[in-house]
Order: C-alpha cells, then structure tokens, then sequence
C-alpha cells in the first residue's frame, strides 16, 4: 500500500499545498488501490481518467496559487448519486446503463471544491438494506476479518456497504454516504471509520435517486472527524433545486472543532440499555461516557420514550414513501423495459418492475403499496406518522436537559456475509439505534471506539440538536482523541 | 370516520394470498402464484410486528408533516428549464420522432 493513501484528507490537502507531492502522485496511488482492492467489489465503475484529469488541474492550480478547499483529494462517491455521463444505477438492475445527463448537487460541489472521483460505489439496492446484500453487484465484501482463525466473509454493513469498504480499506481517501435509517453510521461503525448523517436539509437532496425523501440525508464518511469536517462542509448548503434545503450559511467546522466539552452535557438515553445487546458494546458506551466526562461534559440521564416504536414507525413511513418514489421506475423513460410479446402497457410495466427489482425492493414497495392503500392508510400511514411527531418531541424535551447524546451506534458489529438474509426483520433490527434520529431529522455521527472480542470495531453514536453538527463534531472529536483507534484490517485482498 | 376504520382493523389485520394479489397490482409488480405464496408470511410477519404501534397513545397528535421546520418558497413565475428535449430522451429505452416510445395503449 503506497504511504499516500494512508494520509488523511487534511495530511492531502497540506501536503499538496506544500508541495510535498503532487495530487498526480495521489490519484495514481489510489487508482492502483482501485484496481488491487477489486475482490472487495466496493466500486461498481471505475473512472481513474476523472480522478487524473482533477489531480492534474489541482497541480496546475498549485502553480498558479489558485488550490480550492478539496483540490487533489480523490472521492468515491456512492451509486445513489447521479453523476453526468457515469453509470448511475444505485445497485438495481432496473436503472442498467443509466448514464444521467446531469450532476447530483452535492457530487457536484465536491467536484467545484477540486475532488476527483476515482469511481461509484457499491451499495444496497436503492439504500434499502443494512449489509449491502440486496445490491444487484452482489455484496460487497468487509476488509475485516474476525480473528478467529476462520476466513468467514463479514458484511461491510449498509447501504453504504461500499463507501465503507472503499474507505477502511484505502481505496479512496473519503467517500459519500447517504443516511436514510442509518445507512451511513452503521458501516462507518462495522468498519472502523467516521461518518456524519447532518440535519435533514443541509444537503441538497437533487440528483441523489430517491428512497424516502422525509428521511433521505447525504454526509460523508471519512477516517477522521477533522476530515468529515472538511468534506461536510463542501457538500452542504442551500439549492433551490430541492424544496426542503435549508437556506442557511454553511458553518466553517473545520475551524470550529474544539475537544473541550467544559459546560456540556451528554444525555445517555435509560431506552437504549436494550436486551440481547453483547455486554462488549455496552461496556464501550460507559467508557464513552468517561471519555466525555474527562473531556469535560457532564453525563445526565435522559429519557426517551417512544424509542422502541422508532422502528415499526420507520418500516411503515420509509416503505410508504419508497412505493411513491419507485413508481417512476415504468421502463419508458430509462433503465431497463421488458415487454412480453404482444402485451399492453400495463404488462409492460408489471413485467419491467418483477424483472427490474430485487426481493427486498419488491417486499419494500409491497408494505409500502399496502400501507397506503384505501381503508389502511390512516390505521399505518397517519398513525405512524403521529407517533414520528411523539418520537420528535422525546428528543426536543431531552434536549431541554442535555447538549447532545451518546449511545452505540450499532447493537452488534460486522455480521457474516448470509447469516441475517433470511430474516427481514432481523436485519431491520440492526438500525434500532440509528433510526430514531432519522426519523427526528436530527444530526448524527458514528466514530470508531475500540474493537470486540472477535478484533472487530465498534462505533459510538452521537446524536445533536438540529443544526447543531458541531457539537456532534466536537464530542466525536473529544471520543477520537481518546480512543485511539488507530486499528487498521490487515491487507489480504 | 377514519379512526374507526382504523380501530375495527387493528386487532386482526393480515393478508391473504388474493391480497398480495392485489397489492402487487396496485404496485405493478407482476407475480407468480410460488412469490405469491412465498410473500404473504413475510407480509404478514413484519405487519404484526408494525402493529405494536397500537400502543401508543396518539389521541389529539398531529401527524408529523415537516421534520425540520421550513418555509416553503416561491419563485419567480419564469420560464426556467425545458430546451432538453434530446438529454431528456437520452437513457430511453425506446424513442422514437423526439418522443417516448411504449407499447400499444389503444387497441
């Protein structure tokens, strides 16, 4: 592995500036990573040409003093994201060959900012899964293995099972997530990286291909907080071209970040104590609460009560939302069409859809259809979303006692390739600690904490007010600095 | 009276297979009766499990409608986008004349 894709986004950036390498250097390492890390199946096209044609301008704005915020830093960006003549599939086989004509918002500030995209990332069929095994890729393979001795193929976690992989494993030096029940903190967690979920609507949603547009949030997902920062901050901000943007001034985080937590106080909810939870992840959540403690924030109990309704509450609004979404997908205007022999259009379209989605898409799109329908729209839709209004006040009422929260990110680490598949609700039982937040359009951020008996690592979560993804920041920040992760998998692809 | 609707279906709320029928109509999914069969445990299995919602108490709340508070804008009454014919055609599977091309829809 060349030294080069060790670095940090903020090592790049100054290095770069410096003159201590050329982002040509840069590009060219990670390109090679690319190739020698294909057996993880984190990319799903490659575009080393674009990751080369950003180094060298980022060399030539280096000359002429002109380096902008992200300039010679190579991105992978997840498949959810149109990017403008690249395969835009956002792992379904219904959008093969889509190559959009367009940008995404926020790809396309990282792009502004000087990245280079060294290519698409591999993921959960569009985002609907918690261990990108629903990807028509197929999964994408963790670069961690236990240290049991076996060789079982861990999940990287989801959706952004990519991202995750690509990151922890050094074949790009950030990527892009997208956050709709926890899609980008639990690989983050599963694979010992940082990732940020913001306040929904400080990332413009246009160009991100839709799932549950209430919940839907991009953030980056990066190996240090400083470096989320960074990328946070290019990704973020007002678009008219997405009706729930916020029109707000981007925070400078970077600048802002700050370990001292003196006058803080970290609400550790008594509902998040949950049975079947390996004493491991709770036992990091008490030295989490020290590490806040010694950096200065003062721990208090806090309640939230409505938190065991977070998930049937978010599987009946998510799916809802998906049924609407995914009708456009009709085989007339992209992607894929099947029409059986003299059909009509409305086989056409049955037949497009049965051919075109996975199973899990499928099963979304049904509950979702069903939810919806005459006669049980108010028993499901209108009740769960009075009780995401409840969920939304627990964490306004906790945040009349507290600055921000603490819990695990995940209830378990990496699982094995195959063993949660047949289950749904097993699988969906894995985001019971990321989905309340989503649901309450609320900041959060998984950073690594330390490892489990097996040598796999665990995340710690932070959940802030709205708005307020500095003090998420600034916690996970005072957790980095002492936890000293620095545990890296050990190459073997 | 929609609660009431609601309330009488609550306890017993599960599919069959002529339901699943229906709904993968409704969603234009097309259907063997194998996925069928397959699909109306799953369905019903993660339906109960949804149904715990009825615990909670939500009389008098109001159904979540915005999950961040924001003003919905307005613009400019202009003119602002359109002469693309040609990128909006670009990923069809079939075009044909500048226009989307799709089977048969009047016999």
């Amino acid at each position: 592995m060349s030294e080069l894709t060790t670095k940090t986004i903020a090592e790049l950036r100054d290095g770069i500036g410096a003159g201590d390498f050329s982002a040509r250097e840069v590009a060219e390492a990670y390109n090679a990573a690319v190739v020698a890390g294909r057996s993880l199946n984190a990319y799903t096209v490659e575009t080393p040409e674009l990751a080369l044609a950003a180094a060298d301008a980022a060399d030539r704005a280096r000359v002429a003093g002109e380096l902008k915020p992200l300039s010679g830093v190579p991105l992978g960006i997840k498949d959810l994201f149109a990017t403008e003549g690249v395969d835009s599939t956002s792992g379904s086989n219904i959008l093969k060959g889509f190559k959009p004509t367009y940008e995404s918002t926020v790809s396309g500030k990282l792009k502004a900012a000087g990245a280079g995209m060294l290519g698409k990332l591999n993921m959960d069929e569009f985002a609907m899964g918690s261990s990108n095994e629903t990807s028509a890729y197929g999964p994408v393979i963790s670069p961690w293995k236990r240290n049991d001795g076996g060789n079982a193929a861990l999940t990287p976690g989801g959706s952004s099972g990519g991202s995750a992989a690509a990151l922890s494993a050094g074949l790009a030096a950030g990527v892009t997530g997208t956050d709709t029940g926890g899609s980008i903190r639990q690989p983050a967690a599963f694979t010992g990286i940082c990732g940020i979920k913001p306040t929904y609507g400080r990332c413009s949603r246009w160009g991100i291909v839709a799932f549950a547009s209430s919940l839907d949030q991009a953030g980056p997902m990066a190996k240090t907080v400083r470096d989320c920062a960074i990328l946070l901050e290019a990704m973020t901000g007002f678009d008219p071209k997405d009706a729930t943007s916020l029109d707000l001034p981007v925070p400078n985080w970077e600048a802002g970040l700050s370990s001292d937590l003196k006058g803080k106080k970290v609400g550790i909810p008594v509902e998040y104590r949950i049975d079947g939870v390996p004493s491991e992840i709770d036992a990091l959540w008490d030295k989490g609460v020290e590490w806040l403690r010694d950096a200065g924030a003062e721990p208090v109990k806090i309640s939230l009560p409505h938190t065991k309704y977070a998930l049937p509450t978010y599987y009946i609004i998510a799916p809802a939302e998906a049924s609407s979404n995914l009708a456009r997908y009709d085989g007339v205007r992209y992607g894929l069409r099947e029409a059986p022999e003299g059909g009509n259009l409305d086989a056409m379209y049955a037949a497009t859809r049965a051919a075109g989605f996975g199973a899990e898409v499928r099963r979304r799109i049904m509950i979702g259809t069903y939810v919806l329908s005459a006669g049980f729209y108010d028993a499901y839709f209108t009740k769960a979303q009075k009780v995401r209004t409840l969920i939304k006040r627990d964490f306004r009422e906790a945040f009349a006692e507290c600055d921000f929260i603490l819990t695990p990110t995940a209830p378990s680490a990496a699982f094995g390739l195959q063993e949660k598949m047949s289950d749904p609700l097993a699988m969906y039982l894995n985001d019971v600690f990321a989905v309340p937040a989503s649901l309450a359009g609320l900041p959060a951020m998984s950073v690594p904490a330390g490892l489990d008996g097996q040598g796999l690592p665990l995340g710690l979560h932070l959940i802030g007010k709205e708005l307020d993804e500095q003090g998420v920041l600034n916690a996970a920040l005072a957790i980095e600095e002492r936890a000293g992760f620095t545990a890296r998998p050990e190459k073997w692809w | 009276m929609p609660g009431t609707v609601a309330a009488a279906i609550a306890p017993s709320m599960s599919v069959n297979a002529d339901q699943v029928r229906h709904v993968a109509k409704l969603a234009r999914i097309a259907m063997s009766d194998a996925e069928v069969e397959k699909m109306v445990p799953e369905f019903n299995n993660i339906l109960k499990w949804v149904e715990q919602l009825g615990e909670v108490d939500t009389d008098g709340v109001e159904p979540l409608t915005a999950v961040i508070d924001n003003e919905l804008r307005l613009r400019d009454d202009v003119v602002n986008d359109g002469d693309c014919r040609d990128d909006v055609l670009k990923n069809a599977p079939e075009a044909q004349h500048g226009f989307f091309a799709v089977p048969k829809v009047i016999e």
